[in-house]
């Protein structure tokens, strides 16, 4: 399998690169890991006539916590990058977790943070957990630079509100009260499989008393997508069985799976019920009937 | 980085200079060429091999920095300035390094088409964690498809090798 001929460029700046994408006026994409763009090409699915390396920027691989500002994840950290922040695990464990069970270590050596949500694949295991953490991205353009929600970036499979000048530079997580978050990946396999079904929940809890809520589902409908009704319905609420069981019915009804080789709507719609159950018990430090991050 | 102008195809080519296995290459090439195919074809370094080239069965993993990558989803272009390890860089002598004589001792190879990868996986692991346990092991080669085996072989090569100390040489 050969790769198209394209034009390589490799800036050392963001902004160098911003306007050589301008430049370029869409026919470029930007090169970051490569798992998704070169398998991509490979396939025959794009043929862009530039790449645009961001190997040559490495102020936006940095993970760190800027005060008044929150965790900033830079967009070329790789999935092991994330594995391995010490300012992730303090504050963050669920997003270590969410990339350690995402594809393989030959891959999370190489794939990016920024590139998992750029792809804008429906089952990426990123956007969950991030939403639920109410993320913002940078995108950065040849004449601005602005902040988008996550929770506002997807517009369909493979699409994004980022336009073709524009580089995802880094995600932020701004402070917050989170009690703690998790996410529950149903593959089919330990590694190397896509998400079946994804839940994200983040909480926020006094003695099992929800103030604020947060569950994201993914793999489940065009994009991820938040479980409001779920999320309205445990607010303000003391955690029982019995309600985690209607929240889990409520995410379930509240999805738009698809059928594929993976799964079943049918399937992927009960399993998102039995997810949504096991997440917030995860989050809310309940004893969880399954403590791996993947099941299978 | 050195860019060359090909006239006749006008094609970009690229001078670019690679470490592999300690020793500096200087190879010219395009810029879409994997370099699981420039050590291959313009190095001769085929330990490292290609099955599903797109990155799921990690027959091409290398070393980039002492982690393993698969070398099928890399530009040459993107790898100049990081050290590369194959399969070839592995034993320091011409005696065999501790992790191939474990798969030799426990009958981890059969058609050994995974093995190149499998060992590299291997190395990688033992360096950070030098007494790993089976899940580890597991977990560390779980992008290197085996066919043959089963795995079970495998793993316990790669035990013997952590049991032997080996990771704590290079430490």
């Amino acid at each position: 399998m050969y790769l198209p001929d394209f034009e390589y460029y490799s800036p050392s700046t963001l902004r160098e690169a911003c306007l050589t994408l301008a430049r370029l006026k869409g026919g470029a994409k930007v090169l970051a890991g490569g798992t998704d763009l070169l398998t991509d090409m490979k396939n025959g699915v794009i043929a862009p006539l530039a790449l645009v390396s961001l190997k040559g920027i490495p102020a936006i691989r940095k993970i760190a916590y800027v005060p008044g500002k929150g965790v900033v994840i830079g967009a070329c950290a790789t999935q092991n990058d994330l594995v391995n922040s010490p300012v992730l695990q303090e504050r963050y464990p669920s997003i270590c977790g969410t990339a350690h069970a995402m594809a393989n270590n030959q891959i999370r050596n190489r794939g990016t943070a920024g590139g998992n949500l750029v792809s804008a694949v429906p089952s990426a295991d990123l956007p969950p957990i991030l939403i639920a953490l109410k993320a913002n991205v940078t995108l950065a353009g040849p004449e601005a630079t602005r902040t988008v929600l996550l929770e506002e970036f997807f517009l369909a499979p493979r699409r994004s509100v980022i336009t073709a000048q524009e580089i995802l530079s880094e995600i932020i997580l701004p402070d917050q009260e989170t009690t703690r978050s998790a996410y529950l990946k149903f593959g089919l396999r330990r590694s190397g499989a896509l998400a079946v079904v994804g839940v994200a929940a983040s909480v926020e809890a006094t003695n099992g008393h929800v103030d604020d809520v947060r569950i994201v589902l993914g793999a489940v409908a065009p994009t991820p997508i938040r479980a409001l009704g779920a999320e309205q319905l445990l607010k303000g609420q003391h955690v029982t069985e019995a309600l985690l069981e209607d929240v889990g019915r409520t995410a379930a009804d509240e999805c738009k799976p698809i059928s594929d080789i993976r799964g079943s709507d049918e399937y992927r719609r009960d399993m998102v019920r039995v997810f949504t159950k096991r997440a917030l018990r995860k989050a809310l430090n309940m004893t969880v009937t399954d403590e791996t991050e993947v099941t299978r | 980085m050195e860019r060359i102008k090909d006239r006749k195809n006008n094609t970009k080519r690229y001078a670019i200079d690679l470490i592999v296995n300690g020793d500096p290459y200087t190879v010219v090439v395009k810029a879409n060429a994997l370099l699981v195919n420039v050590l291959r074809d313009q190095l001769g370094l085929t330990g490292t091999k290609k099955g599903c080239e797109l990155g799921d069965c990690g027959s091409c993993t290398v070393l980039l920095d002492g982690k393993p990558v698969d070398s099928c989803l890399i530009l040459a272009l993107e790898a100049e300035g990081h050290a590369i390890t194959t399969i070839e860089g592995v034993a320091e002598s011409s005696e065999l390094d501790v992790v191939q004589q474990a798969f030799i001792d426990h009958g981890a190879v059969q058609c050994g088409y995974c093995t190149p990868g499998m060992i590299l996986s291997a190395k990688a692991l033992l360096k950070s964690n030098p007494h790993p346990t089976e899940r580890d092991v597991r977990e560390a080669i779980a992008g290197n498809l085996c066919r043959c085996t089963g795995y079970v072989n495998i793993v316990k090569a790669v035990l013997a090798a952590g049991a032997s100390g080996e990771g704590e040489r290079h430490d």
